[in-house]
């Protein structure tokens, strides 16, 4: 695990002796978790009274002009209580932060927009009462694909480009220069607990929403837009969630602002919770890319530049597009110098879902270029791929093409070196080898690549948070902070953070609901930065409090704690504090993609190996070893689930996970063909891998975040690159030396025979 | 509140059938209706929220209950098809007093995030582990392939179950 060779930090990352972070504890809701007691939004639903079920209308267009709505028969259907439409909006009907997601619309934007909504007495009648709903439509022209919608020039939002140098230039010193397209598709997240809200109005009008979302504080302010109430009118909370992943960022909003309305009207509790299909159907998901792009490499293998222009399939709606789209581009580099470089970004509007966060935010599909690229060229240039990605690091002194210096470059090739090691890389590099010269059939592939990852949100102003501690007269201490707990151990370590900070036994903290009437206007639980903010916040408010009692402690001969808090108390010493954590030293300036957007990186390396059937393209997972820097833990066992995790949902995303659309030109155009668990493959306990080892990078202290430690939500998901990248080198065995192995993504066992074939047919043609 | 719905619904819908089932060793009688699915008569009837529902057509495992000691899919099996049977939840894998020793071991080797297939997972592990003969590895992530977790990448899950195996064969950890 992680040691700290010798003193080092700062006062915020500075660890007391015997900390409790640093401890490997269990999730701070284990025991709720495995005897059935831990409560989700929908198992509230029960425990509140006279509860009004919702079910939406669903438009089955992917692109229509609403004629007609008439809602009258939807009340001849026994438990109707109220239909819902634009008419009854108070305050504007919008349910993003764009203005450009109109609750109740008026034109079709995608098959499944929810046009409007019905409140029954059970799920059934609202189920029942929305099929009763007659809607007429005109169907327009829909785009369905990144390539209809560049063909259309159908584009939204800002269309930034981030530039150093003179690519051009820097292809004119290129011994080699490479053109190509990347296209990759998205991936749905598949967050177990589907979108919930329920919603109630209080005897004084204030609305009460607890939802499953990421950003209480961004639900609230939509909620009470869409009232036309302040925010002081709406409280939201989020007990925990069920999976978050980066799909309860902003797709809660609108259906919590439905709860809302619904129970304004109706004066009692309103339940909207999306069944699966409604969930895959209607709500983001992570965005596809389309990428053209010239690489130029000297005679060395080194890049002198690349060009590329990244399209992202932002869907309907904006959303979140435009910071997956920045922090894409601030990617695309990953771990390599690139000395003159172009990349032009833009966001195709299509008639589809609207595309939103996922764990890793836009940053897989910057890495997925570059790693492509390198994939594609590392035969053309002969060097062995592996060899071409090291030699292109970062070293000291370097900058991102976004002109920020890349700090602590060294723990890279630390990480990396390490798990060449571990894993035996050249020794098990040369045995495939030998290996797939005796296998006609199959073929084993092996890859290493690396991962540098930037933490902080990209837009400075969200890199702050709050917390509320409590120190009661016993003793014992009540923490609330502003981050949600979606499983990823965020309230284990803001625990064990303020039992470190208080220097008090773990058992005397507890941690209380995430609430916007305790701690306002938070962050979006996100950005992988959750830990470092909260943290830093929860440290700030347990500080002001032990400097309170310092005076009396030194009143006092040795006391216990409860001793010095019963004696604090007498002496009218303030017992609470609200804590506040900014991350300092950042800058960004979006329209020219140029500044400090990030505190730091979070670095790793992975090294998969599998085998591939000739036959089928059916491939298993052999082996993965991972070495991922996740600072000085604050909870190791958190950090290692988070890392195992991130890599197998990344693997999923790059292998298994397919999207489907419908589209032809039929009746059906624009259907969302994969809205289940049956035929949208997930990962399983089949694609497991057959070992898989997970190490910390040692000596990796960082002194710029609360207790040394680091981000680690996201980062590792885009370790699992190195299982296209070994999928690609098993393809290319098949084939000649040197041939260029071109992969889809996602790699399935289809996509993989199709590339394998290919590489047998390169043989046979030389 | 769960009475008044079904009342309203009792209008349109067909008529109900009675059944009676042994809910974590309670026997308990009610009138649904045909199509009533289990998940929901656990959690909307009896308020049993433990058991989960996600994908909703007996794919990915989360809903998972005992009927007479065999996994099955609360979110497709048929309330009427329980009449008679013994049904296990996850909130009768304790006794109240002490963990079970799957849920123990699920807690110490951090075998879930976010917990929402924790419940699906214990009820399909503890099929396994009443069976005959002690899984070994190979079984255990046979036997749980149809279960979904998004959160931990899997490994956990299978060393928490693998550890009760040993126990019970006495092995290393036993």
């Amino acid at each position: 695990m992680t040691t700290i060779a010798r003193p080092v930090g700062t006062p915020l990352s500075r660890r007391p002796d015997d900390p409790v972070v640093g401890t490997p504890l269990p999730h701070e809701s284990a025991v709720l978790h495995v005897t059935g007691q831990a409560l989700y939004t929908d198992d509230l639903v029960g425990r509140t009274s006279n509860v009004l079920h919702a079910h939406p209308v669903q438009a089955p267009h992917a692109h229509a002009t609403i004629t007609g709505l008439d809602v009258a028969a939807a009340y001849d259907v026994p438990g109707v209580v109220r239909v819902l439409t634009d008419a009854d909006v108070p305050g504007t009907n919008d349910a993003g932060v764009k203005h450009d997601e109109p609750l109740f619309p008026t034109e079709v934007m995608y098959h499944g927009h929810a046009i409007c909504w019905v409140l029954g007495e059970s799920l059934e009648a609202a189920r029942q009462g929305a099929a009763a709903v007659r809607a007429t439509y005109a169907e327009l022209p829909a785009l369905l694909t990144v390539e209809e919608a560049i063909a259309a020039a159908s584009f939204q939002g800002a269309r930034p480009t981030l530039a150093r140098g003179d690519s051009a230039a820097g292809m004119g010193r290129a011994a080699r220069v490479f053109e190509g397209v990347t296209s990759f598709a998205g991936q749905e997240h598949f967050y177990l607990e589907t979108h919930c809200s329920l919603a109630l109005v209080d005897e004084n009008g204030q609305v009460f929403v607890q939802s499953s979302t990421q950003h209480p504080t961004e639900t609230q302010e939509i909620v009470a837009h869409v009232l036309s109430v302040p925010s002081h009118a709406v409280t939201v909370q989020c007990l925990r969630m069920g999976g978050g992943f980066g799909g309860k960022e902003m797709q809660p909003h609108g259906l919590a602002a439905v709860a809302a309305l619904g129970a304004t009207l109706t004066g009692r509790p309103v339940r909207v919770r999306l069944t699966r299909a409604q969930d895959m159907t209607m709500t983001g998901k992570r965005h596809g890319f389309h990428a053209a792009w010239t690489a130029g490499f000297d005679a060395d293998g080194l890049f002198t530049a690349l060009e590329a222009t990244l399209t992202s399939d932002g869907g309907w709606s904006l959303d979140l597009s435009e910071p997956v789209l920045s922090r894409a581009m601030c990617h695309v580099d990953n771990a390599y110098w690139i000395p003159d470089i172009t990349v032009h970004g833009r966001i195709a509007r299509t008639h589809k879902t609207s595309q939103t966060a996922f764990r890793g935010f836009g940053g897989p599909q910057g890495m997925l270029v570059i790693e492509d690229i390198i994939g594609r060229c590392a035969p053309a240039l002969g060097i062995d791929p592996a060899e071409l990605r090291r030699r292109n690091f970062y070293a000291e002194g370097q900058a991102t093409p976004y002109g920020q210096p890349v700090r602590h470059p060294g723990r890279l090739l630390a990480a990396w070196e390490q798990v060449a090691g571990t894993s035996s890389l050249a020794a098990r590099r040369a045995e495939i080898d030998r290996w797939n010269g005796r296998e006609r059939h199959r073929k084993r592939g092996i890859a290493i690549t690396p991962v540098k990852f930037g933490i902080s949100f990209n837009l400075t102003a969200f890199n702050q948070a709050g917390a509320l501690v409590h120190v009661y007269k016993d003793g014992s201490v009540l923490v609330t902070h502003g981050g949600t707990e979606m499983g990823q151990g965020l309230h284990t370590k803001m625990l064990q953070v303020a039992a470190t900070a208080l220097r008090v036994p773990l058992e005397r903290v507890r941690l209380a609901p995430t609430r916007t009437d305790k701690v306002p206007n938070t962050s979006a639980t996100a950005a992988s930065a959750s830990a470092d903010l909260n943290g830093g916040a929860v440290k700030d408010a347990c500080e002001q409090i032990l400097g309170r009692l310092e005076p009396i402690r030194d009143q006092l001969r040795d006391p216990s704690w409860e001793e010095l808090v019963a004696a604090a108390y007498r002496e009218r010493v303030q017992l609470w504090a609200a804590g506040f954590y900014k991350t300092e030293g950042l800058s960004w300036d979006a329209a020219a993609m140029s500044g400090h957007p990030f505190k730091y990186f979070a670095y790793g390396a992975a090294v998969s190996e599998v085998e591939v059937d000739g036959f089928t393209g059916a491939y298993t997972t052999r082996r993965v070893d991972i070495v991922h820097d996740v600072g000085d833990s604050l909870s190791p066992l958190v950090d290692l689930g988070q890392i195992e995790g991130g890599f197998v949902q990344g693997a999923g995303w790059l292998t298994l996970e397919d999207l489907r659309w419908d589209v032809s030109d039929g009746p059906g155009r624009g259907r969302l063909t994969t809205q289940a668990a049956s035929t949208y493959k997930l990962p399983s306990f089949s694609e497991l891998p057959e070992q898989f080892h997970v190490a910390l990078l040692d000596e990796a202290h960082e002194d710029g975040v609360v207790y040394g430690s680091k981000a680690v939500g996201e980062p590792p998901l885009m370790l699992a690159l190195s299982v296209r990248e070994a999928l690609r080198d098993a393809c290319a065995a098949f084939g000649p030396a040197g041939h260029s192995v071109e992969l889809a993504s996602p790699a399935t066992p289809e996509a993989v025979y199709w590339a394998l074939c290919a590489a047998r047919a390169a043989g046979r043609a030389s | 509140m769960t009475e008044s719905v079904s009342e309203s619904v009792a209008t349109s819908g067909p008529p109900r059938v009675p059944v009676t089932v042994g809910v974590n060793g309670v026997s308990v009688s009610r009138q649904v209706e045909p199509r009533s699915v289990l998940v929901d008569f656990l959690r909307e009837d009896l308020g049993l929220t433990g058991t989960k529902v996600s994908c909703e057509l007996q794919v990915c495992g989360v809903c998972t209950v005992l009927v007479d000691g065999r996994p099955v899919s609360a979110c497709t099996f048929l309330t009427a098809d329980a009449d008679g049977a013994d049904v296990t939840t996850v909130e009768g894998l304790s006794d109240g007093q002490t963990l079970h020793p799957l849920q123990e071991s699920f807690v110490d080797h951090f075998a879930l995030q976010c917990g929402f297939c924790t419940p699906g997972f214990l009820m399909m592990s503890k099929a396994l582990l009443d069976g005959d003969e002690v899984p070994d590895r190979e079984a255990i992530v046979e036997h749980l392939e149809g279960n979904i977790c998004r959160c931990t990448g899997y490994e956990p899950i299978v060393e928490a179950v693998e550890h009760v195996a040993e126990k019970l064969r006495g092995g290393p950890h036993g």
